[in-house]
C-alpha cells in the first residue's frame, strides 16, 4: 500500500498505475452512472477511479483481465446500440442509461459495482472516498471513541429514565 | 529436532488458548502451534476493505482452497463454504463476541423431542450442570458482560456475570420496547466485551468495529488478549505462529507422540509431546485426523467409529431489516445489545424440530451495507441506488435469528481427492445440505421478526436472502468429532478425550452433539476448561505418559 502523499500526488497528476488514461476515463464514466453526482458528491468527486486503479495494482491484481475483457464487451455493446458513437462518455445521458441497462446482468457489472462502492465508501487510504465525501454522504464518521447515546431512540430512552 | 514437551496444543483459538493457559498454569510445559500469524492490537484497524473484503483475519481460499458440494452425487467445486479465524486467538479475535450459554434442554433434546427423520439427534453425554462451573470459569477468566437472571430461559448459574451489560443502542431500545409489548422476554446481550476495565484491560469505547475486525482496544475478550498472555507469562508455554500441522504421529502402542508441522519457512519440524490437544476447529480438526493415517490407524487417527468428519452442523439464521423514522446510528457501539430466547426451544406442536434466539443488531459497515444491506427491490445502480444507501445507512437495524442446525450424518468434511493447498495438503471438501427442519425453523421465525420490527414502529421491513439460497460461508463449525459414551457412535468421550487414543484430546466445535442455537463460543470454551481440568488430573495420575 502506497502512502497517502504518493496517492494524492498521483491523483493531482492524473497518473494511473494499471489503467491507461482513455480506459480510466471510460471506467470512470460507468462508475459515475453507478453512483452519480445527484444529491451531492458521487463516484467522480470521490475519485473512485483512483481507488479502482490502485485496487487493480494491489489486492485485486488478478481482476485486470476481467477489466480488459469486460470493458471490451461494454464497448462492443455501445457500438451495437449506438453505431458511430465515439466513447461511453460521449454518449447522451439517455444513451448511457440504455447502455447500463444492457450490461447490468453481466459479471463485469457486478465487479465494477463492487469496486465503485469500495472506492466510494472504503478507507480513503485506498485512493477513493476523497475527503471522506462518501462517508459524509451516508452519515458515517470513522472514530475510535463514541459515547452513548448513539441514536435518537436510545437518547429518548435515557431522557425518559431521568 | 525440538525439546519434547508435556502437551502439544494444535490451534491457538477460542479453545486452544484456554487449554494452553490452564495446562501452563498447572505446571506443564506446552507448545502451541498456530497456522496463522501472531497479530497485536496495533495490527488491526477500521479498514473495511482489508478485513471485510479480503481474508485479513480468516482462511484465504487462494492458499487454502475449500471445495463444496450439496451431496456426494455431485462434483465438488471451489467455494469458500467455511470460514474460520486464522491467527493467534482464532475466531475469538474477529467474532461478534456473543456469549450465550446453552440451555439445560440443549444437552438432552433427543429425550425431550424424540428422533428426527433424516437426522441423528442425540443427547449429550454431559448435562448443563456438568458444564456450569466451567461456563462460570470462562466468564470470569475471559471477561464477559451481561445481566444474570435477565434471561428467564437460562439454566441456573452459580455466579452472576463479572461485568454489567453494555449500554443499549437504539436497536436495543426499540427491540426491548416492542418485545415487551408482545409479551416476550428481552434481555441484555451477554458479550465477550468489557463494559468496564477488567484485569488490566480497558473498557470498550464503542468504536463499532467488532464483527469481522480485531479489537484495537483489547476490550474484546479474545484468547489473544485474555488467557494467552497468562499462559506465556508462566514461562512454560511457547506459542509458535505460522506453523501448520500436517500430521499427528502415533506409535505402535496406539498413543500419539507429537506432530509434524511446516514452520513459517515451510520447513518440516517434528514436535514431540506426551499428550496432544487438537483445537483446530470443526473443519481443520477432522481434516488433520484424516490426514494422520498410519498402519495402526488406517482410516485416520481416532477414527475407529468412521465418524470423524461427519455430522457437520452449520451457521443458520435470517436477517430481517427494519427502517425507522429517526436516526439510529447503529454503526456506533457493539453490534448487538438486546435479544430474546422465547422461541429458542423446540416445540413438537410446530411440526418440526428447532428454534432460535433473535437479537437486535447492525453488523453492516458502509461498503457491505451499500452492496448487501438494501431492500431487494432497490435499483442496483443510479440515483435511486445512491439515495437509498445514503439515507438508509443511519436509519436501519436488523433482527437476526440464530437458529438450530440438525446433525445429519451425510453432512461431512472429507479430504478432497483432487484439490491441494499451497503446502500440498488435500483441501477440505464440504458436503452439506440443509435439513428441511432447519429451513422450516428459519421460515417460521421470519414473521415473528417482522412482527417485532413493526411493533417497534418500522416504516419498512425486508428479509435478506438466507440458507435456502445458499447463504455461505458457515463460520460456526460444529459436530464433526462428536462427543458420546459409546465408542461405536462417537469420537470423543465426555471429557473430550478420544475413545481410541488415551493421550489425544480434541476440543473445539467438533465436540458438539447438537448445535443449540447458533452461538457456540461459550460452550466451546467451557468444554475447553473442562477438558483441560480432566487432562491435568489424568497427567498428574501419570496416565498420559
Amino acid at each position: 500500500m502506497a502512502a497517502w502523499p504518493e496517492i494524492m500526488a498521483a491523483q493531482a497528476n492524473g497518473h494511473f498505475e494499471t489503467l491507461d488514461t482513455e480506459t480510466a476515463a471510460e471506467v470512470e464514466a460507468l462508475a459515475a452512472l453507478i453512483i452519480p453526482s445527484t444529491d451531492g458528491s458521487g463516484a467522480r468527486e470521490a475519485g473512485v477511479i483512483y481507488a479502482i486503479d490502485r485496487a487493480l495494482a494491489t489486492f485485486a491484481s488478478d481482476e485486470r483481465e476481467a477489466y480488459r475483457a469486460g470493458m471490451a464487451q461494454v464497448q462492443a455493446k455501445r457500438t451495437e446500440l449506438f453505431p458511430g458513437s465515439a466513447s461511453i462518455r460521449a454518449l447522451s445521458g439517455a444513451q448511457q442509461m440504455a447502455l447500463m441497462q444492457a450490461i447490468e446482468t453481466t459479471e463485469f457489472f457486478e465487479l465494477l459495482r463492487t469496486h465503485t462502492v469500495l472506492g466510494f465508501l472504503g478507507n480513503p487510504s485506498y485512493g477513493g472516498n476523497r475527503d471522506k465525501v462518501g462517508w459524509r454522504q451516508i452519515g458515517f464518521e470513522d472514530r475510535m471513541i463514541w459515547e452513548p447515546p448513539f441514536g435518537y431512540y436510545d437518547a429518548e430512552a435515557a431522557k425518559g429514565a431521568k | 529436532m525440538t525439546e519434547p514437551v508435556d502437551f502439544l496444543v494444535i490451534g491457538a483459538g477460542a479453545a486452544g488458548g484456554v487449554v494452553a493457559k490452564e495446562l501452563a498454569v498447572a505446571g506443564f510445559s506446552v507448545v502451541v502451534l498456530e497456522q496463522g500469524p501472531y497479530l497485536r492490537e496495533k495490527d488491526y484497524s477500521h479498514d473495511e476493505i482489508k478485513y471485510a473484503f479480503q481474508p485479513g483475519l480468516t482462511n484465504d481460499p487462494k492458499v487454502q482452497p475449500v471445495t463444496y458440494r450439496k451431496s456426494d452425487a455431485e462434483p465438488a467445486r471451489l467455494v469458500k463454504a467455511i470460514e474460520y479465524g486464522r491467527q493467534v486467538g482464532g475466531g475469538s479475535v474477529h467474532f461478534t463476541a456473543n456469549y450465550w450459554r446453552f440451555h439445560e434442554s440443549d444437552f438432552r433434546e433427543r429425550s425431550l423431542f424424540g428422533a428426527v427423520h433424516g437426522a441423528d439427534l442425540q443427547d449429550w453425554p454431559i448435562t448443563y450442570a456438568d458444564l456450569e462451573p466451567y461456563y462460570t470459569k470462562a466468564e470470569y477468566d475471559l471477561g464477559i458482560s451481561g445481566l444474570a437472571g435477565a434471561n428467564p430461559f437460562e439454566g441456573p448459574r452459580s455466579k452472576p456475570y463479572p461485568l454489567p451489560p453494555m449500554p443499549a443502542k437504539s436497536s436495543g431500545v426499540l427491540f426491548e420496547r416492542a418485545a415487551k409489548k408482545l409479551g416476550l422476554h428481552p434481555f441484555p446481550a451477554p458479550v465477550a466485551i468489557l463494559s468496564q476495565p477488567y484485569r488490566g484491560r480497558g473498557a470498550c469505547v464503542n468504536c463499532g468495529f467488532c464483527e469481522s475486525f480485531g479489537c484495537e482496544m483489547r476490550a474484546k475478550s479474545s484468547t489473544l488478549v485474555s488467557v494467552i498472555p497468562v499462559a506465556e507469562k508462566t514461562g512454560r508455554c511457547e506459542v509458535r505462529s505460522g506453523c501448520y500441522v500436517r500430521k499427528i504421529e502415533a506409535n505402535d502402542a496406539g498413543r500419539v507422540t507429537g506432530a509434524v508441522y511446516f514452520d513459517a519457512g515451510r520447513r518440516e519440524i517434528f514436535q514431540r509431546a506426551k499428550a496432544v490437544f487438537v483445537c483446530a476447529n470443526g473443519v481443520e480438526t477432522p481434516k488433520l485426523l484424516l490426514l494422520s493415517k498410519s498402519k495402526r490407524f488406517p482410516a485416520g487417527l481416532a477414527n475407529s467409529s468412521g465418524l470423524v468428519g461427519t455430522h457437520l452442523m452449520w451457521d443458520n439464521g435470517v436477517e430481517v431489516m427494519g427502517l425507522f423514522e429517526h436516526p439510529l446510528n447503529e454503526y456506533k457501539g457493539i453490534q448487538d445489545t438486546r435479544l430474546i430466547h422465547d422461541y429458542y426451544r423446540s416445540d413438537p406442536r410446530r411440526g418440526f424440530y428447532g428454534g432460535g434466539g433473535i437479537d437486535a443488531r447492525f453488523d453492516y459497515y458502509p461498503i457491505s451495507f451499500a452492496l448487501h444491506g438494501l431492500p431487494p427491490e432497490t435499483p442496483r445502480w443510479g440515483s435511486e441506488f445512491k439515495r437509498t444507501f445514503e439515507t438508509y445507512f443511519t436509519h436501519t437495524m436488523t433482527l437476526l435469528s440464530h437458529t438450530s442446525s440438525l446433525a445429519v450424518p451425510s453432512n461431512t468434511i472429507t479430504l478432497d481427492p483432487d484439490v491441494k493447498d499451497a503446502w500440498g495438503l488435500p483441501a477440505p471438501r464440504v458436503t452439506y445440505d440443509y435439513h428441511p427442519d432447519d429451513c422450516a425453523t428459519m421460515k417460521w421465525l421470519i414473521p415473528r421478526q417482522i412482527e417485532i420490527l413493526e411493533t417497534a414502529g418500522a416504516r419498512k421491513t425486508w428479509v435478506q436472502p438466507y440458507a435456502v439460497a445458499d447463504n455461505m460461508p458457515s463460520r460456526h463449525l460444529m459436530g464433526t468429532c462428536r462427543m458420546g459414551n459409546d465408542p461405536a457412535v462417537s469420537v470423543v468421550d465426555a471429557h473430550s478425550r478420544t475413545h481410541d487414543v488415551p493421550n489425544l484430546f480434541l476440543v473445539d466445535g467438533s465436540n458438539f452433539v447438537t448445535a443449540a442455537r447458533q452461538q457456540p463460543t461459550a460452550t466451546i470454551q467451557a468444554l475447553a476448561y473442562r477438558a483441560a481440568d480432566f487432562a491435568i488430573r489424568a497427567a498428574k495420575r501419570g496416565e498420559l505418559g
